[in-house]
């Protein structure tokens, strides 16, 4: 561990403590979403396209609304008419006509697995056999899944209405005609021809990504009751609970005050669980049928109709001096954003060449529907592919000139003060001091040894988010505090909140109950995503903290009866004053705490906060792999992840999201991959067949924190859970071709992929 | 999943009336951990489940050194890979048993299951065709036995008449100088299926290969016996040429589809390199025995 000398003396921040959730969690007491039970709860099940694009010319569900125990079946027609426009889901956004065209399909469907029609009934079975009676007559249509073909002009075109936006000028991307790339952006600065004409080497390369899914263990669901007096509750593991109450309402064309949303325990998301599916249609169906009603999803439908990121096409091309100075990049990315519009393309734009600083770049982003899910965020959405394709080329530059990778890359490292690629000038950032510590690392000062046996490393940055977030705190007369959240824990906020709290107090950690809570109970909340909850959230808390102390300051100076100024809070939650007769005077926080009722009442606060400092996350990684030349099979000898975490609130949960990411970043680089046949059907929609690693397949991730803290932040807090799914695709690409002298450039790479290179051609 | 019938038996006899009684939608229910899967998916119509697990002979294992191996077709997994004699006889099957599923579906699988199944991947089967195994299965005319390397006849279809199902699959014992072995290729290193699978049982005279059976899994419509391997180390001393000879017969038999778990040129390869890693494998265990 490498910590920055400026780093105060904390006494809660940087310890482990116990989980407040973790006994219900290992008990098998926690309630997720699918645990909902209401009384007269019906069940609802959703009819899938079996097609990946047609036009729905008749729905028939005559025969399924006879079936015994069918109580109602909706389909679009009877959501209300959406107008295109912006809905705003916290990480990311929506077309509230393209998104209810998702949660249930209009007049085409464009997708295999894309929604259809949802039935009611009195149990899932029923819902399930219902399905197999609806009768819908499809006029089939060409499809495109990939990327690149759908960008072709003779590409069939899925939405006859989109045209290009163009956000980029003196390009001739065409604005005005029939097409599948909705979005064109660019980044540009410097003199990008200077630049080339400057260097004394450029490698240009093309790389593509397959489409990865989140594989949250949770499958998506949603419980919802329209009661009859019009108010509207629904349950759903969500990572933003106002973002669902928000789309829900959009969608069903309600005010936000009648509809409250109850966040379970959530079972993963990593992106995935913020637009909605199944709770409208849960919302609609119980409307309908006068009953609550529960809906989830099968693990098929999950892979089929849920979030997966987008595959891609990228080009980069970069210049360097013979001293390893890089003097021009180049950067195209070309995103499948699935059905409809709004791949993360925008966010790899930003982030492909943040790991430098380049002088004179150009990074153009493309967004393109394509026959297949709608995507969603993914950890750090956008920045893994796009950083893989740089990683890997800044590799063969390294080769090329002969040069340390990891020297090249800390010669090119940006530091404060210098501009990323929309020319704003760099906070303090860790990039040089990830660098360093990997550099100094045994790992990477570890031999390796043996045939076939490589090492990589790549380095990987996110922006992290700011957004806002709302806290509650109620201080009780036996010296706890009660902490009010509207942020759902998914990665460990609860205690990360509660400790920066009790930091701020100068309490223990266990004199603090953090409690999650619904929409009616608590302000403004977004999502729980963007690596911003613990930053924002420990704002928040930081807040409340100082506002507590100040009243208790106050009811200490109104019971000796003294001016406020004579009365000191220390840092120790003791409070010292002289009383009116010059007695000196003190209060342990349990001692005022027990004076509050009798001296004025109890103290409670809230506080939103909503600020833009948060302070950009820098990884790198060092992957050793060994590569069975018969099979194709790659094992991963060694692990480790270098990441600055500005400071760790909670250990163990920082090393567990690196450790996460991490472990998803090495299941796209060798694994995981959606499969289509040639009827753009997804034939893999399993977890036994979509081979995430299991627990066998990876080696322990080893985990070296530096701290750099951010200066936005009280606790000089820094998002950790996204950034670390950056580098591994690079790293491990890397370290194939150390490994056995072969540069891939698709990931994943499959044993398939390896044999295909290795194999004599036929 | 469809609202089904549930009927338990406790003989044979009583199964197969049960059976009969069912018609077309009756199928056996052993652990289940393939027919419920596919009921509950819909991927097959099943109007009545004969639960065979209370009927003492399908769940029993005997191992005699003159009479050979007779596994129960219900008995779970774990019983077959945690048994002393299937550990020290029968190795290749402790082997491929060991990686079926993960250890809940262990608890329940069985032999009899995976092979009425009928997966042309199924791992089980290539070492119960080395191994010589045969399916005695009981039916409305009696008893029959069928040697397991005749018993699937494509993917999902066996030789299995309406009503009968597998009672026992009985392994013979092993020559002297015997060794089996087998292995698979899957990304993975666990709950995945094969790529390519294989066994091979070898028996060896000093450094000569007196018997050999070679089959291969997941590169054709079913499980195969790749003939023309054993024939090429049959009454030959085991080198590196024969062995490849070995391998390239087996990449020569092989038959196999492009899907999502592989391509036509890596199963072909892979069958190669399986085939002649189970032979060394093989090998190496009959010197000891």
């Amino acid at each position: 561990m490498v910590a920055t000398p400026q780093k105060p003396a904390y006494k809660v921040i940087g310890t482990r403590p116990v989980r407040p959730d973790g006994v219900d969690k290992v008990t098998g007491r926690a309630a997720y979403g699918a645990d909902v039970v209401l009384e007269g709860m019906l069940f609802g099940s959703v009819l899938r396209s079996p097609h990946a694009h047609a036009r729905i010319k008749r729905i028939d569900t005559s025969k399924a609304l006879a079936l015994p125990g069918v109580k109602a079946i909706i389909t679009n027609a009877d959501f209300p008419a959406q107008e295109s426009g912006t809905l705003d889901l916290g990480e990311g956004s929506a077309n509230p006509k393209w998104l209810v065209d998702n949660v249930l399909a209009g007049d085409k469907v464009l997708y295999h697995g894309h929604a259809v029609a949802a039935v009611a009934a009195v149990d899932w079975h029923t819902a399930e056999e219902a399905l197999g009676l609806i009768d819908v007559e499809y006029e089939l249509l060409p499809f495109v899944i990939n990327v690149r073909e759908a960008m072709l002009d003779a590409a069939p075109i899925l939405h006859h209405d989109l045209r290009t936006n163009v956000r980029a000028r003196n390009v001739d991307t065409p604005k005005d005609r029939e097409t599948n790339v909705a979005m064109h952006m660019r980044v540009e600065k410097g003199d990008l021809a200077a630049g080339f004409a400057e260097a004394d080497i450029v490698i240009e390369r093309e790389f593509t990504t397959s489409q990865f899914h989140q594989g949250y263990i949770e499958p998506q669901n949603g419980t919802a009751h329209w009661n009859h007096d019009g108010q509207i509750t629904v349950w759903t593991s969500t990572q933003g609970a106002f973002s669902v109450r928000d789309q829900v309402a959009t969608l069903l064309n309600q005010p936000v005050a009648r509809i409250k949303v109850v966040p379970m325990e959530i079972g993963g998301g990593f992106g995935g669980k913020i637009p909605v599916y199944l709770e409208p249609v849960a919302a609609l169906l119980s409307k309908k049928t006068g009953h609550p009603l529960k809906m989830w999803m099968s693990r098929e439908a999950v892979f089929q109709a849920t979030g997966p990121t987008s595959a891609t096409w990228n080009r980069v091309k970069i210049g360097a001096k013979r001293d390893g100075t890089l003097v021009a990049a180049d950067v195209s990315l070309c995103f499948a954003a699935g059905a409809y519009p709004g791949s993360a393309v925008g966010a790899g734009v930003l982030c492909a060449l943040a790991p430098y600083a380049i002088p004179n770049q150009r990074i153009d982003g493309f967004d393109v529907v394509t026959n297949t899910p709608k995507t969603a965020a993914y950890r750090a959405p956008g920045a893994p592919a796009a950083e893989y394709a740089v990683e890997a080329t800044v590799d063969e530059i390294a080769r090329a000139l002969d040069m340390d990778p990891l020297d090249l890359r800390l010669k090119n490292a940006p530091e404060e003060g210098d501009t990323n690629s929309s020319g704003a000038p760099w906070p303090r950032i860790g990039a040089k001091a990830v660098i360093t510590a990997i550099k100094e690392s045994a790992h990477y000062n570890s031999e390796i040894q043996g045939d076939n046996v490589g090492r990589g490393i790549a380095l990987g940055f996110w922006f992290n988010g700011g957004m806002e977030s709302s806290s509650s705190v109620a201080v009780n007369p036996d010296g706890s505090v009660s902490l009010i959240l509207g942020s759902t824990d998914i990665g460990g906020t609860r205690a990360s909140l509660a400790m920066q709290l009790a930091e701020a107090l100068g309490v223990p950690y266990e004199a603090i109950k953090p409690q999650v809570v619904d929409t009616d109970s608590i302000g403004y909340t977004a999502v729980t995503g963007g690596s911003r909850t613990t930053f924002a959230g420990g704002w928040v808390a930081y807040d409340l903290g100082q506002e507590i102390r100040k009243r208790l300051t106050e009811r200490a100076a109104r019971i000796w009866g003294v001016d406020i100024s004579t009365v000191t809070y220390h840092d120790d939650a003791m409070i010292t004053g002289t009383d009116k007769d010059g007695k000196e005077q003190r209060f342990t926080f349990e001692e005022i705490c027990r004076r509050l009722p009798s001296t004025g009442g109890h103290i409670a606060v809230s506080a939103m906060s909503r600020r833009n400092t948060a302070g950009p996350a820098y990884a790198g990684h060092i992957a050793d792999v060994k590569v069975d030349r018969e099979t194709g099979k790659v094992t991963v000898l060694r692990y480790t992840a270098v990441q600055d975490v500005g400071t760790a609130i909670h250990p163990s949960y920082v090393e567990g999201q690196i450790q996460g990411g991490a472990a998803q970043g090495i299941g796209m680089a060798l694994q995981e991959e959606y499969w289509y046949d040639d009827q753009g059907h997804l034939r893999n929609g399993s977890f036994l067949d979509y081979r995430m690693p299991v627990a066998n397949d990876l080696q322990p991730i080893e985990v070296i924190l530096v701290e750099v803290p951010n200066p936005g932040h009280p606790f000089g807090v820094r998002g950790v859970g996204e950034v670390p799914i950056v580098p591994p695709q690079a790293a491990i690409r890397n370290a194939l071709r150390d490994a056995i002298g072969v540069n891939f450039y698709h990931t994943p790479v499959t044993p398939t992929r390896i044999l295909d290179e290795l194999l004599p051609r036929a | 999943m469809q609202a089904l019938r549930y009927a338990r038996a406790t003989s044979i006899d009583e199964a197969m009336r049960m059976l009969q009684e069912g018609g077309e939608t009756a199928r056996v229910l052993a652990g289940g951990t393939d027919v419920i899967v596919q009921a509950r998916e819909r991927r097959r119509v099943i109007g009545l489940f004969v639960d065979i697990k209370h009927i003492p002979e399908v769940m029993a294992l005997e191992y005699d050194p003159q009479r050979g191996l007779r596994i129960g077709s219900a008995v779970p997994l774990y019983r077959v890979y945690g048994d002393a004699n299937v550990q020290r006889v029968y190795p290749a099957l402790r082997a491929a048993a060991h990686v079926i599923g993960g250890k809940a579906i262990q608890g329940r699988a069985s032999l009899g299951g995976n092979l009425s199944n009928a997966s042309p991947a199924a791992d089980s089967i290539p070492t119960m065709m080395a191994s010589e195994a045969v399916a005695e299965i009981a039916g409305p005319n009696g008893r029959r036995d069928v040697r397991v390397n005749e018993f699937c006849t494509g993917p999902g279809r066996n030789v299995l008449q309406p009503g009968e199902f597998v009672v026992t699959l009985r392994f013979p014992q092993p020559a002297p100088h015997t060794g089996q072995a087998w292995e698979r290729f899957i990304p993975r290193n666990e709950m995945d299926i094969a790529v390519v699978n294989a066994a091979c049982a070898l028996t060896l005279s000093g450094d000569t290969v007196t018997a050999a059976r070679i089959a291969i899994g997941a590169v054709a419509p079913t499980a195969i016996m790749v003939p023309a391997a054993a024939e090429a180390l049959v009454g030959r001393r085991l080198t590196d040429d024969t062995i490849a000879a070995a391998g390239a017969a087996a990449k020569d038999a092989a038959i196999p589809i492009e899907d999502m778990r592989g391509t036509v040129r890596q199963r072909k390869h892979l069958a190669d390199v399986l085939v002649q890693r189970v032979v060394r494998a093989a090998a190496e265990k009959a010197r000891g025995n």
